[in-house]
């Protein structure tokens, strides 16, 4: 138990310094990373992730989930600190020098070069998001209207997912 | 920059604001993060906040998580971080691990498992157009389209390690590409 809250904590950590482009950006990594550990097969990880969409708060849930499922209470409270901390702690650091390159060529290089990586790896949780949550025309019909749902439309994505949550609820994607 | 021009909000403030923008952000906490901030508060004036944001997707980690880090650090040092972080996070945290409490009790209920499944190919559509909206800027960029199809093989069909990922391609892209603006 202690030494399963302690690797949440180690790998965690890691993961907060490679998240760069945000959380979403990570998914294909934590994917990867909860698959070999044997935390979350890909299926549970698309069904936890879903779960941490129809929460409220930033979209970095998941990594809480994660924790809970591997070693309850603590777990989900060491994965969570784990994952905020390290990057805190780089923020605060870096907040007081922001000024003083913000302007500076080698930081627009740096940026204008790790976008497009971000697109690849937001692509990529995409495709395996698809692939674990998706069993047949149901269910691709519903991932393909909430993705158009959001791109076309002014709905809320809270209601996009109700609306999968509501149809599969009932039974009918099977 | 100016310092901002009110008086620094007390701890309480900032845990008690943060912690309203994060159990009401659902589907993305930037939008509240935001309005509390800049028309609500005015801690920061529009063009603050787009700066400190810049600065906080520049950076790795959940992006408005070092957001709440930078402008509660930025009034009351690190006790001020972590009350705004603290409220940004403790009722989502307590919000999801109910659900996944549930989930955890509940997952092999027939019912429940179809309803999970719905949940989550929605789920999954919404990343996959968050994604075609990030490329779409990409679109008459050949290098940039090569970079981020190079990213998409190496974390989703090779099943790469992320590290070796960013090691190879972000220099890569950095040396290839000329910054747009």
């Amino acid at each position: 138990m202690i030494a399963a809250v302690a690797t949440l904590a180690v790998v965690f950590a890691y993961l907060s310094l490679l998240a760069v482009g945000g959380a979403n950006a990570l998914l294909p990594e934590l994917q990867r990373q909860a698959a070999s550990f044997g935390w979350v097969d890909p299926r549970q990880f698309a069904d936890l992730f879903a779960l941490a969409q129809a929460a409220p708060g930033p979209n970095m849930l998941i990594v809480t989930l994660i924790g809970w499922r591997v070693a309850g209470l603590a777990g989900a409270l060491a994965a969570t600190a784990a994952f905020v901390l390290p990057a805190a702690l780089l923020t605060y650091t870096v907040a007081g020098l922001w000024q003083r390159f913000r302007e500076a060529p080698w930081r627009k290089r740096v940026q204008a070069g790790l976008t497009p990586v971000t697109v690849g790896l937001v692509m990529g949780a995409a495709v395996l998001l698809c692939r674990a949550s998706i069993h047949g025309p149901g269910t691709a019909l519903v991932a393909l209207a909430a993705a158009a749902g959001l791109l076309a439309t002014r709905l809320h994505p809270l209601w996009l997912l109700g609306l999968g949550a509501a149809l599969g609820a009932g039974g009918i994607l099977q | 920059m100016t310092p901002p021009p009110v008086d620094p909000p007390r701890l309480s403030s900032l845990f008690a604001n943060f912690a309203a923008v994060g159990l009401l952000g659902f589907g993305g906490v930037l939008p509240f993060a935001r309005r509390m901030i800049v028309e609500r508060r005015r801690w920061l004036s529009a063009a603050e906040f787009t700066d400190l944001l810049a600065l906080c997707q520049f950076l790795p980690g959940p992006n408005v998580v070092n957001l709440s880090v930078a402008l509660g650090g930025r009034f009351r040092g690190p006790a001020g971080a972590l009350a705004a972080v603290s409220g940004l996070l403790g009722g989502p945290v307590a919000v999801v691990i109910v659900l996944g409490a549930v989930y955890g009790r509940y997952a092999s209920v027939p019912w429940v498992a179809h309803m999970l499944g719905g949940l989550a190919a929605a789920a999954s559509g919404l990343v996959l157009a968050t994604a075609l909206r990030i490329a779409a800027p990409l679109r008459r960029r050949p290098v940039a389209i090569g970079v981020a199809v190079a990213a998409l093989a190496g974390v989703a069909v090779l099943r790469l390690p992320l590290l070796l990922v960013l090691l190879v391609l972000a220099p890569a892209a950095m040396l290839l590409q000329r910054p747009s603006a």
